[in-house]
Formats: structure tokens, C-alpha cells, sequence
């Protein structure tokens, strides 16, 4: 009896993979095989956060990159459609006719976008909004078309509204309702939210119902009932959404009333090896269109088949925030005051665009406790409202005052953390609690921040509206446990880089002797000599080896080159954006041949010399200066390279000149210190050959300009960067990545790249505000600064070959400047040298002669 | 006994590469003009690179050290002893100053690494 199951799960959407995910961690691939189908030509994805597609691309949105779980047990095949299935058999059928056998099946295949039976519906210009092939093809279409129109106006109508207008399409939404949100929010909310939408600039048609759509072969117009047609010429539906039930169905399983797979409380359907969950199900006759209550049903199925003690699904919140830029919108618990007991509280501005509405019960006590609310013009307070719902604690004695704005009176919501009980739910998307977020941070737990508990607990991490509650609950809890988080740069400096870098600003510091006696203590180490030297080199922009200041640089900047494992060095001459003549080229390649070094072309599109002894740097690099190059800082914690694709003046989709503005960025920021290596890209069009979005600014060419990202990373904790502000011209470019990278040196921990920077000090919104808002008014400092540096820059290999001081470190031994270091060897390989490495000490004997000293 | 180079030779709080008797020692001179010389070999990355490393003090009583350049263990220069992995131990030789030189003399007896 110790044959595997199989246990087959159709549908790879969110919940699917939720399930696959806890039946990994449960230990449920012990005794079972998971095969899991998927219809979507892709694994996974976060649909909750579809719309960012546009912006983020769909990498970004990918749950299973790889395309493969980690454990062997778990099998994924995209692409592959079931049609149907045969209980009594146990078997699946695909669409390619194969059948597979299971032993349990889980149906997880969501819900499909709802069109109306209206004339017109299959004409070309006519899409839904679901998944990421339907984005594909509303941008496609986008290009040609000047007007559109989305049918429906709830929460996924007006998401996908605000998609089209930021296509550039003049937009209407068109709603059947007296008000839009209808499911959410009342009237009065539904008015304010109304003028919210406007002001985007979107037309919004409320009462009217979508008769046809009109035209021949192709979208032309909308005709509605008593009103004047529309002239549009293409058509977004969001009527709702219906389970995809159609399998079940066919196979005789009981389906509930108004549609879905019904199930119990188990989410087991009338055949007892047939499970459904997420949006396809109906756990007592009603499905549930969020994603948080398809995820529970998820962890209650792995339950039942581990066979312990099952848990139940008793129905879910269905709170909900709406994500639209600059529209706040929420609607939480008992939002139509359903509960006969319930009181309405109400706030409303009209000027202002702010609606508010709790809705709140008398207790026994006198006191009263919250039953649910709305929402709109600001929804800051949602993430502090919404756990209280439920939680059965009694509100302050003035519940108005939990809506009313400070002002007027009204409680900072912050403070509120406090208030929320230990069971209070506060991520209802992953059905967290404050006691586990509390948990993950106090002394048993293993986190020391709220992003480390946003990924170790999940809380914040779906749809994001309760990240700023839990950022608040770690902070009071660290402050509550008098916790300071030691954020000291070593033993010598207790204060953050950020600090340092602005001691060292105020008092005009130029030595480290003065910093470290007057705010350290001993005489320092490996961790903040350099990062002192790097603070003064963004400050001065001195060379980086002038007197005592040598000392302090770390191993590659002390010798303007990489130190590699056999004691050599590396030397990149800097080729900006890629670009070189067949001159440079030759000189590269027989200073290489001369010195006997190993070349490779690098991974940032130029050219590295390895092998080189350190007495020998110099004259290479007199050499390389001599031809026209400079060092291309592939030692410092500075600009590395401005990576470009072939763009416009050659390449038949470019838009702009990429090498250009490649080069004249490199040449911009070459020598500029950071507080670690700083990357950027250009590409010439949306292809993005120069895979700019992984570097810390990537610059892609657009008809019209140029759309700047920021904050992307390679290496070990990849990230794409983000759009900081689009079709900006040459000179804003400059302006905006002058103030991004000096307010990056300014505030950024030590080796602390711009991705991680930006989580840190705030996320790209913060940022924005900041570097194009100029919020703190600072931007004129910034730019001056990075002006100075520009000003001040000079190649560091050439005024060390210049100066007779700097080059006398450069020898092998001080008392044998001709003796060559004997540890040095080398083996060969595919024709070229590579570094090798001795045993221990290397004696050349006490006969060799010995130069005086 | 070897004299190396003249003391100003060496930056404060850096070191150099000196052959003594064929063999390859870091002599480095400390912020109070101290010197020490160790072998230049770095026992973990294998390579003679010791003298190229950043100078510096642990702890309240100051203890001077270099890091390695390659992969930042820090050895005491007094001893040789390795702050990271106290099993492992650099050679040292004694080291002075005299009339502004600096002078490299025997090496000394340290427990084997
Ligand atoms: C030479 C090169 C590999 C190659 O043969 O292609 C290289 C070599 C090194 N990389 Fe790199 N990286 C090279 C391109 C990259 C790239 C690709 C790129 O730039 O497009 C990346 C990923 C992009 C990124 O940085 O986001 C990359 C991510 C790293 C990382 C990881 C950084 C991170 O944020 O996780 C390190 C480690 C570090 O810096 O702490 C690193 C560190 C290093 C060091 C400095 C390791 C070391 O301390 O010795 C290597 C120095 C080699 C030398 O002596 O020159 N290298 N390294 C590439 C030189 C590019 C150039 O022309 O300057
Ligand atoms: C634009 C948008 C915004 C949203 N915003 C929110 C939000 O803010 N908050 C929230 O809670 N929810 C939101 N949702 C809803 C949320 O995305 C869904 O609740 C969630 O995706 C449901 O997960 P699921 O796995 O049940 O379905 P899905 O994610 O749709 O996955 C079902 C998968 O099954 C596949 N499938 C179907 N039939 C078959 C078959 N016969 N064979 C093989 N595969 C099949 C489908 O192709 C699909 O990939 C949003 C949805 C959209 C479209
Ligand atoms: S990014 Fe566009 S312009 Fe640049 S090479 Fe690729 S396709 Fe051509
Ligand atoms: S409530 Fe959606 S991520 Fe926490």
C-alpha cells in the first residue's frame, strides 16, 4: 500500500498556484504527485495586479518564473486545456485527446469575464479584461484607435477605464446602474466618486444600457437605449464575471443556482474525489470573486487531503479598495447598514471630493462597535479600519472622530495600531493577524523589519492595502520594546552611512583622522574607511589615492583596478555605451598581446584585461591613455557603464539615438561615487535590447521622448526598474537622474544598490516626490552638486601616470622594485593565460640578489 | 636583517612588500609610526597580497590589524594571528625603526598554522 497518489489540479491561475504552493510547504508531495494544468500559455500570475502590466511587463507579474516548482514531485504543463472529465473513471481528458488518471482532483479554473448577449459583441475592437493575452491585445489595438468605451462600471470597469485612458484613448465608461461601484457603495459615495473619475478625465455614463455595439467588420460606435449613440472605435466589456463551471457541468456535478461548482465546507463538490476552489466555486451557493477567499479554500482542500484535522470555509470578507492613481476608493464590512441595528456615521466635503461612512452598532456596554463603512476621496484610514470590523472592540467614545480629518478634530489613524486586538485580521488577502505579524518581529521571530515580514508572513503582499498597517504595527512594536534597530555603520562609527555622509557635509570634513576623532573611536577598518573614503570622494571628487586618502580606499580602488585571486589585476578602459573605433580596438588588443594578458569581452559591453602585475599598471595604462581611453571604473563603487542598444541610426524600430544618449549619460557620471556601483541603459525602442530596465536608471526611447525608469538590479536579488516619469525630454532626463542619483548618495546605506534604497526610504512614489515634485525643495542642491561633479571630473589613470608620489606605490617589492612577486603564475587554456594559485609561500632564496633600498 | 625602506616610504596606517631573505613580507607601520612585518602570503585566498590590505583597530584596546584585500580576514599584526579563525596563524618577523629606516630582523618562532 505505499503507492503515490495522483492528485491532478486543473487550472493554473492564482489560486491554483496558492494551492500547489501549501500543498509543497504542508508536506502534501509526500504522499502524492501533483500534475497541474494550466489553459494560459503562461505559469501563474498576479491578476489582482493585471493593470501594472502596461507598466511592469509580465516578468514582473509571474508567480513561477522558472516556469517549475522546486520540488520534483510537482509537475506543471502550460498550455494544456482539459475538456472534460469522467469521475466515475477518474480520468481527465485534454484537448490534444490524452487522458490522465487521478486519484484526487482539484478544479481551480476561475471565472470568465461576463459579455452581454448584445448585437455586435464579436466584432474586432471588442475585448475583455482578464488576462494578460487580453492586455496585449487592448494595447495593440490602442495604437490605432482614438476613442474607447468599457461597459460596466465597477471596480474591474473602472480599473480597466483608467488602463485605457493612460493609452492615450479618450475614454467613457458606460454603466447600467444609477451609480458606479455599484455593489460597493452607495449613492452619495457613488456622486463623489463620479466627479473622482471625471477629473481624470474619463466620461462616465451612468443609467445607460449598451443596446449594441455598432459596426460592419470592425468597432465604429456604441448605440445605447434613449440616448445619443457613441462614437468609439473600441470596446472594453466588464459586465461581471461567471465561474468556470462548464467542466463540472458536463460531468454531472452539482452546480449552485445562480452558477459555480457547489461545494461544502471543505470545498468538496457531489463527487468525493473532486475539490473545488477560487472563483470557479460556490462553498454554500455563492462564489466569491476575490482572490483572499479563494486562497483559504485553497489551504481547507490541502487540509482535508492531508487527512488531519480539516479546516472549514465559512464564507469571507469582502472588503475591497479600489487601485486606481489619485482615486481613493474603499468599501469594507457592512457597507449598506444591512444589520437592523446598524447607525450610519457620515462625513462628507463636496469641495474637497471626500465621502465617509462608518457604519456602527450600540453595544450592551454603551460603547459601540464597528459593523463596516465607505470610503472615498481618502481611503488612508482603510488598513486600520477594516481589521476593527469583526473584532468585537468597542471604538472611542467620538466615532466620528475616527473619519473626521485632523483638523477638524479627528484621530490621527495612525495611533489606531494600538487599538487593534492581537486577532485583529489585518492582511484579509493572506489571512494574517497582528499577532503573527508581532510574532515574526519579537524575539522568537526572524524578522527585523515589516519588509522581511511582508515576506516571510505574506501580509502586504497581494493586493498591498494593508502595507502601511503593518509597517506600523513593527514600528510601535520596536518602539514599545525599546529596540532601537542598530543601524551602525561598524564599531568605530555609530551612525548610518546617511548620517556620516551629512556630518561629513556640515563640519567640511576632508580627512578621515578628523571624522573618526571627532564623531568615532580607534582608527578604524575595512567597513568604514572606504565607505569615509567614498563619502568624500562624492563630496570633493578629489583623487581617490591623494595623499593619506590612499589608504582608506578599499582593495580595487587603492590600485584604480580589480584585484584578482591570483594577485594580479584587471584593467577596463572605459568604452562609453559601448561604442569604439577599429583604432581603439587595435590598441586594446595589442596592449593585451604585449603584456601577455587574458581578454574577455565583459558582461557590461566592453572589453577586460586580466593578469596584469601590479608594477605593470601603469605603463598599461599610459598606453591605453595615449590612444585617447581613461579608466573605465570597474574597481570603484561608481558608474559603471551606461549600456546601449544600436537605436535609430541603424536599427529599423529605433525611435531615438540609444548610443547617444548612452554615451553622453557615461560621460555625465563617469567618476561619480556612490555608495555602491551604479549601472544605466538605453534603448532605442520598447524592444529593450539594452535591457535597461535592469539597471539602476534604463532609459527607453518612445515616439515622443524618453521614459526614465529607476531602481533596477541584476545580480543576486534581480528587480526591474521602475517608471519614474515618461516621454520627458533631453533636458528633463538630465534633471531628474542628476537629483535621482546625488539624492541616492546622499541618503543610501553603505553597498546599498537603488533597488533596495528605494524600498527603503519610502518606494517610488516617494521618490517621485522627491526628484519630480521636488517636494523637499531640493532639487536645485542636487543638480548643483551633480553639476560640481561634472565639472570637477578628470581621468584618474592619467593623473596617477602624471604624478611621481602616486606611481611609487606601484612596485612589486620596495626594496626590489625589479623583482617580480614569484607567487605569480599562471596556467594556460584555450590559448590564453588564466590565474592560478600556489600552495603556500614562495621562497626565491637568499641568494637572489637584493636592490638597496 | 634587512633594511627595507626609509619609514616615510610607508603611508601611516598602510603596509608595503619587502623581499627579506627571498621571502615575501608585509611591513606595515601603524597611525604611532609602529611597524610590523608579517608574511605577505594570505593563507585562505592563497595569494601574496597581505601588505595590500586596509589597516585598522578592533575593540577597545585597540588591537591593530590588516584585512586581506581578498577576502577581508583580518590578521593582528602583532601576531599574525588570524581575528576570524584564531586556528590560523601568519608567520611574523621582528621589525624596528632605526635612524628613519626600517628594519626587517629574525623571524619569529610562532605556532604553525
Ligand atoms: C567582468 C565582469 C564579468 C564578465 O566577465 O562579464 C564582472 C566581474 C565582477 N563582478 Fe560583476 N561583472 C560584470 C558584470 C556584471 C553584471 C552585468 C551588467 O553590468 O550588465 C552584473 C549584474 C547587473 C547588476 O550589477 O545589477 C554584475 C553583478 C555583480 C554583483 C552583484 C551586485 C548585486 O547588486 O547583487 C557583484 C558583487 C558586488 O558588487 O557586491 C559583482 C562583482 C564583480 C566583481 C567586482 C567581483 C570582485 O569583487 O572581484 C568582478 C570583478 C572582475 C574584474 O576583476 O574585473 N558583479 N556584474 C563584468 C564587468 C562589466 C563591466 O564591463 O564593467
Ligand atoms: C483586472 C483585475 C483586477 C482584480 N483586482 C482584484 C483585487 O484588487 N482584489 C481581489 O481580491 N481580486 C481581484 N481580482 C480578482 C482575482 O484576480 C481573482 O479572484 C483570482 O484571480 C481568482 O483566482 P482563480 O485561481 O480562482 O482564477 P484565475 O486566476 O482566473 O485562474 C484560473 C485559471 O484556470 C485556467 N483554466 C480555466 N479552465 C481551464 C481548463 N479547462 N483547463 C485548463 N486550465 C483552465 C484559466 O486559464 C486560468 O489561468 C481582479 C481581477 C482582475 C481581472
Ligand atoms: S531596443 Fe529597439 S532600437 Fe534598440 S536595437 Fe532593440 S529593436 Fe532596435
Ligand atoms: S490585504 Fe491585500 S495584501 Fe494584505
Amino acid at each position: 500500500m505505499n503507492q503515490r497518489k495522483q492528485l491532478v489540479v486543473v487550472g493554473h491561475g492564482m489560486v491554483g498556484h496558492r494551492f500547489v504552493q501549501a500543498a509543497i510547504e504542508r508536506g502534501l508531495t509526500e504522499t502524492h504527485d501533483i500534475t497541474i494544468l494550466g489553459e494560459e500559455p503562461r505559469p501563474a500570475y498576479d491578476r489582482v495586479a493585471l493593470t501594472s502590466f502596461f507598466e511592469r511587463g509580465a516578468e514582473a507579474l509571474s508567480f513561477l518564473p522558472g516556469g517549475a516548482y522546486d520540488d520534483p514531485r510537482v509537475s506543471l504543463r502550460l498550455g494544456a486545456e482539459v475538456v472534460a472529465i469522467s469521475p466515475r473513471q477518474r480520468v481527465i481528458t485534454l484537448a490534444d485527446g490524452k487522458d490522465l488518471h487521478y486519484d484526487e482532483l482539484v478544479l481551480a479554473t476561475g471565472a470568465y469575464p461576463f459579455v452581454p448577449p448584445v448585437p455586435g459583441k464579436d466584432l474586432r475592437g471588442v475585448f475583455v479584461y482578464r488576462t494578460i493575452e487580453d492586455l496585449e491585445a487592448i494595447r495593440a489595438a490602442s495604437k490605432k484607435a482614438k476613442v474607447g468605451a468599457v461597459i460596466g462600471g465597477g471596480l474591474l470597469g473602472l480599473e480597466a477605464a483608467n488602463a485605457l485612458h493612460q493609452l492615450g484613448l479618450e475614454t467613457h465608461v458606460v454603466e447600467l446602474a444609477p451609480r458606479l461601484m455599484a455593489v460597493q457603495i452607495d449613492d452619495a459615495a457613488g456622486s463623489t466618486l463620479n466627479r473622482h473619475i471625471e477629473t481624470l478625465g474619463l466620461t462616465v455614463h451612468t443609467g445607460a444600457m449598451t443596446e449594441a455595439v455598432l459596426g460592419k467588420d470592425k468597432v465604429t460606435g456604441l448605440a445605447l437605449k434613449d440616448r445619443n449613440p457613441l462614437d468609439v472605435d473600441l470596446v472594453v466589456f466588464s459586465a461581471g464575471i461567471r465561474p468556470r463551471d462548464a467542466l463540472a457541468r458536463a460531468a454531472d456535478l452539482e452546480i449552485a443556482e445562480r452558477g459555480g461548482v457547489l461545494v461544502d465546507e471543505h470545498c468538496r463538490t457531489s463527487d468525493e474525489h473532486i475539490w473545488a476552489i477560487g472563483e470557479c466555486a460556490a462553498p454554500g451557493g455563492r462564489m466569491y470573486g476575490l482572490v483572499a477567499p479563494g486562497y483559504t479554500m485553497a489551504e481547507v482542500v490541502v487540509d482535508a487531503l492531508l487527512g488531519g484535522e480539516a479546516g472549514a470555509f465559512t464564507g469571507a470578507d469582502m472588503s475591497t479598495k479600489l487601485k486606481l492613481l489619485g482615486v481613493d476608493v474603499a468599501s469594507f464590512g457592512d457597507a449598506f447598514a444591512a444589520d437592523e441595528d446598524a447607525l450610519e456615521v457620515v462625513y462628507a466635503d463636496a469641495v474637497a471630493g471626500i465621502y465617509k461612512k462608518l457604519v456602527v452598532k450600540e453595544l450592551a456596554s454603551g460603547g459601540y462597535e464597528l459593523l463596516g463603512g465607505i470610503l472615498v476621496g481618502d481611503a488612508s484610514s482603510y488598513g486600520v479600519l477594516r481589521p476593527l470590523v469583526g473584532s468585537g472592540i468597542e471604538l472611542p467614545d467620538n466615532p466620528e472622530e475616527l473619519i473626521l480629518p485632523a483638523a477638524r478634530g479627528g484621530v490621527s489613524t495612525g495611533s489606531t495600531s494600538a487599538m487593534l486586538p492581537d486577532d485583529a485580521q489585518v492582511c484579509s488577502c493572506n489571512n494574517v493577524t497582528k499577532a503573527d505579524i508581532v510574532a515574526a518581529v519579537s524575539d522568537g521571530g526572524s524578522c527585523d523589519s515589516a519588509s522581511c515580514v511582508t515576506a516571510c508572513t505574506k501580509a502586504g503582499s497581494t493586493c498591498g492595502s494593508c502595507k502601511t498597517v503593518v509597517k506600523k504595527i513593527v514600528e510601535d512594536h520596536f518602539a514599545a520594546s525599546g529596540k532601537v534597530v542598530d543601524k551602525s555603520l561598524c564599531e568605530h562609527f555609530e551612525m548610518t552611512r546617511q548620517e556620516l555622509f551629512e556630518v561629513v557635509a556640515v563640519h567640511g570634513y576632508n580627512r578621515f583622522d578628523d571624522i573618526v576623532e571627532g564623531h568615532g573611536k580607534g582608527r578604524g577598518c575595512d567597513i568604514c574607511k572606504p565607505a569615509v573614503a567614498s563619502i568624500l570622494a562624492s563630496l570633493l571628487n578629489h583623487h581617490v589615492l591623494d595623499g593619506a586618502n590612499a589608504t582608506l580606499q578599499d582593495t580595487n580602488d587603492a590600485y584604480l583596478a580589480n584585484l584578482q585571486k591570483n594577485g594580479t589585476y584587471s584593467v577596463v578602459p572605459r568604452i562609453p555605451g559601448g561604442e569604439i573605433t577599429p583604432d581603439k580596438l587595435i590598441v586594446i588588443g595589442e596592449v593585451a598581446r604585449d603584456y601577455g594578458l587574458y581578454t574577455k569581452i565583459t558582461g557590461g559591453q566592453r572589453i577586460d584585461l586580466f593578469g596584469a602585475r601590479m608594477e605593470d599598471l601603469p605603463a598599461i595604462w599610459k598606453r591605453l591613455v595615449d590612444a585617447g581611453m581613461e579608466s573605465g571604473h570597474a574597481y570603484g563603487k561608481s558608474l559603471r557603464t551606461v549600456k546601449s542598444c544600436v537605436g535609430s541610426t541603424w536599427c529599423r524600430y529605433g525611435v531615438q539615438d540609444s548610443v547617444g544618449l548612452a554615451i553622453e549619460l557615461e560621460l555625465r557620471y563617469r567618476g561619480l561615487r556612490s555608495p555602491h556601483k551604479l549601472k544605466g541603459g538605453v534603448s532605442g525602442c520598447a524592444r529593450e535590447c539594452a535591457e535597461a530596465r535592469g539597471k539602476d536608471f534604463g532609459v527607453i526611447a518612445t515616439e515622443r521622448g524618453w521614459n526614465l525608469y529607476v531602481g533596477g538590479n541584476g545580480g543576486a536579488v534581480p528587480a526591474h526598474a521602475q517608471l519614474l516619469a515618461g516621454d520627458l525630454t533631453r533636458e528633463e532626463l538630465i534633471r531628474y537622474l542628476d537629483r535621482f542619483l546625488m539624492y541616492y548618495i546622499r541618503t543610501a546605506d553603505r553597498l546599498q544598490r537603488t533597488s533596495t534604497w528605494l524600498d527603503e526610504i519610502g518606494g517610488l512614489e516617494r521618490v517621485r516626490e522627491v526628484v519630480v515634485d521636488d517636494s523637499l525643495g531640493l532639487g536645485d542642491e542636487l543638480e548643483a552638486s551633480m553639476d560640481r561633479h561634472v565639472d570637477s571630473y578628470f581621468d584618474e589613470w592619467r593623473a596617477t601616470i602624471e604624478d611621481p608620489a602616486k606611481l611609487a606605490r606601484f612596485v612589486s617589492f620596495v626594496n626590489a622594485p625589479g623583482t617580480p612577486d614569484p607567487h605569480i603564475t599562471f596556467r594556460e587554456e584555450r590559448g590564453q593565460i588564466r590565474a592560478d594559485l600556489v600552495d603556500g609561500p614562495v621562497s626565491l632564496g637568499a641568494s637572489i640578489p637584493v636592490g638597496a633600498p | 636583517m634587512t633594511t627595507v625602506c626609509p619609514l616615510d616610504r610607508i603611508a601611516r596606517e598602510s603596509g608595503v612588500a619587502a623581499l627579506v631573505d627571498g621571502e615575501a613580507v608585509a611591513v606595515f607601520r601603524t597611525y604611532d609610526d609602529e611597524v610590523f612585518a608579517l608574511s605577505n602570503f594570505d593563507p585562505f585566498g592563497r595569494a601574496s597580497v597581505l601588505s595590500r590590505g586596509i589597516v585598522g583597530t578592533r575593540g577597545d584596546d585597540e588591537v591593530p590589524f590588516v584585512a586581506s584585500p581578498l577576502l577581508k580576514q583580518r590578521f593582528d599584526l602583532r601576531t599574525g594571528a588570524c581575528l576570524d579563525d584564531p586556528a590560523v596563524v601568519v608567520p611574523t618577523w621582528e621589525a624596528w625603526v632605526s635612524d628613519g629606516m626600517v628594519v626587517v630582523g629574525a623571524r619569529r618562532e610562532t605556532i604553525a598554522s
